[in-house]
């Protein structure tokens, strides 16, 4: 059976091949299939977690419990969690642990471009590197093997490229893998500091024990050819170094990376006359070539920064540039916008009203608040730092004095549970008497949309579908110490702004919860309705384009509003000073 | 010289190029060819310019390539096919839709949709341009562009040896099946005009 699978399909079939028992993942681009191919197999059970470290967390608690367990995350995603995974290096597993993160070269869908190799460095723990989707599939079967055999987390390091990429798989068989039976072990498994100053000379050893590995590993492989030239590589690097070296060059393709094989890139150095080392991002395997002082080149040719491709890398080694025809100059872009209909759009048209506003956006679906038309937000960092900013900005604010200004804050309902709520927690225990308003706004759309419709503790329901208790928003802003909570249908654009009002001239602290359904979300019948112009009367004051609808634009000098695209919300029509435009009469479903 | 033909697809979400690319890439591994298929898009699928690529021959390393390096760039929009131009190799061939879908920048009056795309493409490149949404609506059902986009491209490269109309029966759903076969064979008809044009 051969199929051709992307890397995040090929991984979650390698994760029920391994006998996983359980994961848990929080959703972000490149490594949301993995789980959402994951949740497909029944043996495995799998969960949307409420952030990174959670996610972390409970799949460790499953490993120090006796089953297989795994999680994912975007690299990002790793920082949240790099707690616990700091110190599950020490204590080591019962049953096999795996950490996959998976780095956005380039940053598709990123806010940075980490390269998240150093975590095992700085973790203490093995890496492997897979570079296509067979490589996945083989490489995290063995990671689960590795973590148990040598008492450690394994973090899986895949790329953008990898995730989303689809080559030929052949599926293997399921393992079946026993519970390992639980035994307290509190000298192992409590960190107290005595607890892990003990524990702290087993880590070096088994890193040196994993070295010896590293230097058998069948994932590192020798491909040995003419000698002239010596490729050292890793990851999706591989196969664009494959393209572009000819074809008898040597290669040492490491799959395990981390730690190196010392040995085997002697061995391999010592028989090439040129040594090549070529990685994405940073100087990684380079930088432990060179402290071997083994000479190469590397990153004194390659680029450190985004994406590679082979032409990107043939360029680079050896000036060689395919010819090709330049973009036209005339190209106009297709910049990613709100949806028709989506919720957002009314609580960023209502910021905008507001001259004197300071507002600190989140991750999320509403980033795109920030871009034209809207461009409602003024800084944004992390998940969860909407909250956050705007209480260290009113600091800030207060102290030159601009005592007019206002602070919005804002996070999704996903980002709430991920983040959000200790900043709210914040703004209650650290706020100003009488100093520069914070009004955090939780923006519930019931979905974490931006990564493709996961379900979250807001949502009622779970992974798989299953029903689910809610988790009430408000109820939680309440007892943080909020006096006023207040829940607005952002599509209502009076009821937004009225409760922005409200809540900047309130004496107690008030929050805002604007609530309405993501018009994508499946399960949901959403009433579908169509707002018309009367182009007669359009007066081409062009307050519709505010909006930034997709289905809203100007044909022949007037408004203009797509049927096909145009689902009612009426924001538009709201906003339009002239009530040229209204609903159509007949309601379609 | 390796074998390995490279193709780029590139349209604006929800124009089916994904589904291309699989039909495609099945027929593609069903002949025993290694395929590798790589898809790019940014934050947004709607209304966002997305493209995949896909590579096949005896054996693929590469999922991706680079500039000046696809041997043939099938655009669902035209727009888009200038978006891709840099892609193609200066002799490659360009499968072009002519069809125009508005952009949020256009629509909002802040830029204008450039005039004239594809006859200044023609003067760079070898251009197979046709209304794909035209033939597909004559046939009953306009979403099956993308189909008639497909013929064309298997027509180009000459892809005789693959059972493409096999994947296209087995890969759309069945109520659109006789549509969608028909729409491929219009595609290569087509094709074959231009080539020989």
């Amino acid at each position: 059976m051969r199929e051709l699978w992307s890397g995040n399909e090929a991984t979650a079939r390698g994760i029920y091949e391994a006998g996983v028992k359980v994961g848990s993942s929080y959703p972000g681009t490149p490594s949301t299939e993995i789980f959402e191919n994951l949740e497909h197999y029944d043996d495995v059970y799998s969960e949307w977690a409420v952030n990174e470290k959670v996610a972390l967390e409970v799949a460790y608690g499953a490993s120090i419990g006796g089953v297989r367990a795994v999680t994912a995350m975007k690299h990002v995603g790793l920082n949240v969690a790099a707690d616990p995974l700091f110190t599950a290096s020490y204590n080591g597993v019962n049953a096999g642990f795996v950490v996959i993160t998976a780095d956005d070269p380039s940053m598709h869908s990123s806010q940075n471009e980490q390269d998240n190799r150093h975590y095992a460095v700085a973790a203490k723990i093995p890496m492997f590197e897979p570079s296509d989707s067979q490589d996945s599939l083989d490489m995290i079967k063995e990671a689960f093997n590795v973590s148990e055999t040598f008492d450690t987390p394994v973090l899986f390091r895949t790329t953008t490229r990898i995730c989303h990429s689809k080559s030929i798989v052949e599926p293997g068989e399921k393992q079946d893998v026993p519970v390992v039976p639980y035994e307290k072990k509190a000298a192992k498994y409590v960190t107290t500091p005595a607890n892990s100053y003990a524990r702290r000379p087993l880590v070096e050893q088994r890193m040196r024990d994993l070295a010896e590995y590293a230097e058998t590993s069948r994932f590192n492989i020798v491909e040995m050819n003419d000698t002239k030239v010596g490729v050292i590589t890793s990851g999706i690097a591989y196969v664009y170094a494959k393209e572009v070296f000819p074809e008898d060059t040597s290669f040492l393709k490491l799959g395990f990376t981390y730690p190196m094989p010392e040995k085997l890139i002697r061995d391999f150095a010592s028989k090439v006359d040129t040594l090549y080392v070529i990685e994405e991002l940073d100087p990684f395997i380079e930088n432990f070539v060179r402290t071997l002082g083994i000479d190469c080149i590397g990153k004194d040719k390659v680029p450190v920064m985004y994406e590679l491709n082979p032409e990107r890398l043939r360029e680079a080694l050896f000036g060689e540039k395919a010819k090709f025809n330049a973009l036209p100059e005339k190209v106009v872009a297709r910049p990613p916008a709100l949806c028709p209909g989506c919720p957002h759009r009314g609580l960023f048209v209502t910021l905008k009203k507001y001259k004197k506003a300071i507002v600190a956006g989140d991750i999320g679906c509403y980033t795109l608040g920030a871009a034209p038309p809207l461009e409602s937000i003024d800084c944004l960092v992390c998940m969860g730092g909407g909250f956050t900013l705007a209480h260290g900005l009113a600091k800030a604010i207060e102290m030159s004095g601009q005592e007019d200004r206002v602070i919005f804050g804002l996070v999704g309902d996903s980002t709430f549970f991920h983040s959000g709520m200790t900043g709210a927690a914040e703004i209650i225990y650290n706020k100003s008497e009488n100093g520069v308003k914070v009004v955090p706004i939780v923006l519930d759309n019931n979905i974490t949309a931006m990564t493709g419709q996961q379900e979250n503790p807001g949502t009622g329901h779970r992974m798989k579908g299953e029903i689910a208790s809610v988790v009430p928003i408000e109820k939680i802003l309440e007892a943080i110490g909020f006096a006023k909570v207040l829940v607005v249908d952002p599509q209502d654009l009076k009821a937004t702004k009225a409760a922005c009002d409200e809540a900047i001239e309130s004496d107690e602290p008030t929050a805002i919860v604007t609530r309405r359904p993501c018009v994508l979300i499946k399960r949901i019948k959403h009433e579908r309705r169509r707002c018309i112009v009367d182009r007669e009367n359009c007066r081409k004051c062009k307050m519709c384009l505010k909006v930034g609808c997709p289905a809203v634009f100007f044909k022949d000098g007037k408004s203009f509003i797509d049927q096909t695209l145009c689902v009612g919300c009426t924001v538009c029509m709201q906003a339009c000073p002239f009530d040229v435009i209204s609903l159509a009469k007949e309601a379609t479903v | 010289m390796s074998d390995v033909k490279s193709i780029v697809l590139i349209g604006v979400g929800g124009q089916g190029t994904i589904l291309v690319s699989k039909i495609l890439t099945h027929a593609l591994m069903e002949h025993g060819y290694d395929v590798k298929m790589s898809e790019v898009h940014g934050m947004a699928q709607r209304g966002g310019s997305v493209s995949t690529q896909v590579r096949f021959g005896k054996k693929v390393h590469s999922p991706l390539i680079g500039e000046g390096t696809a041997d043939v760039l099938v655009a669902f929009e035209k727009m888009e096919a200038a978006r891709g131009l840099p892609q193609l190799k200066e002799d490659g061939i360009l499968i072009a839709n002519d069809y125009e879908i508005v952009p949020l920048p256009v629509a909002a009056g802040r830029l204008e949709y450039p005039d004239q795309i594809l006859e200044a493409l023609n003067e760079k490149v070898k251009v197979i341009s046709f209304d794909a949404a035209g033939t597909a609506e004559a046939l009953g059902q306009v979403r099956a562009m993308n189909v008639v986009l497909l013929g064309a491209l298997v027509e180009a490269l000459n892809l005789t040896e693959l059972d493409v109309r096999k994947s296209v029966a087995e890969l759309v759903p069945p109520a659109y099946r006789d549509v969608n076969l028909k729409a491929f064979d219009a595609g290569r008809q087509l094709a074959k005009e231009h080539l020989h044009a």
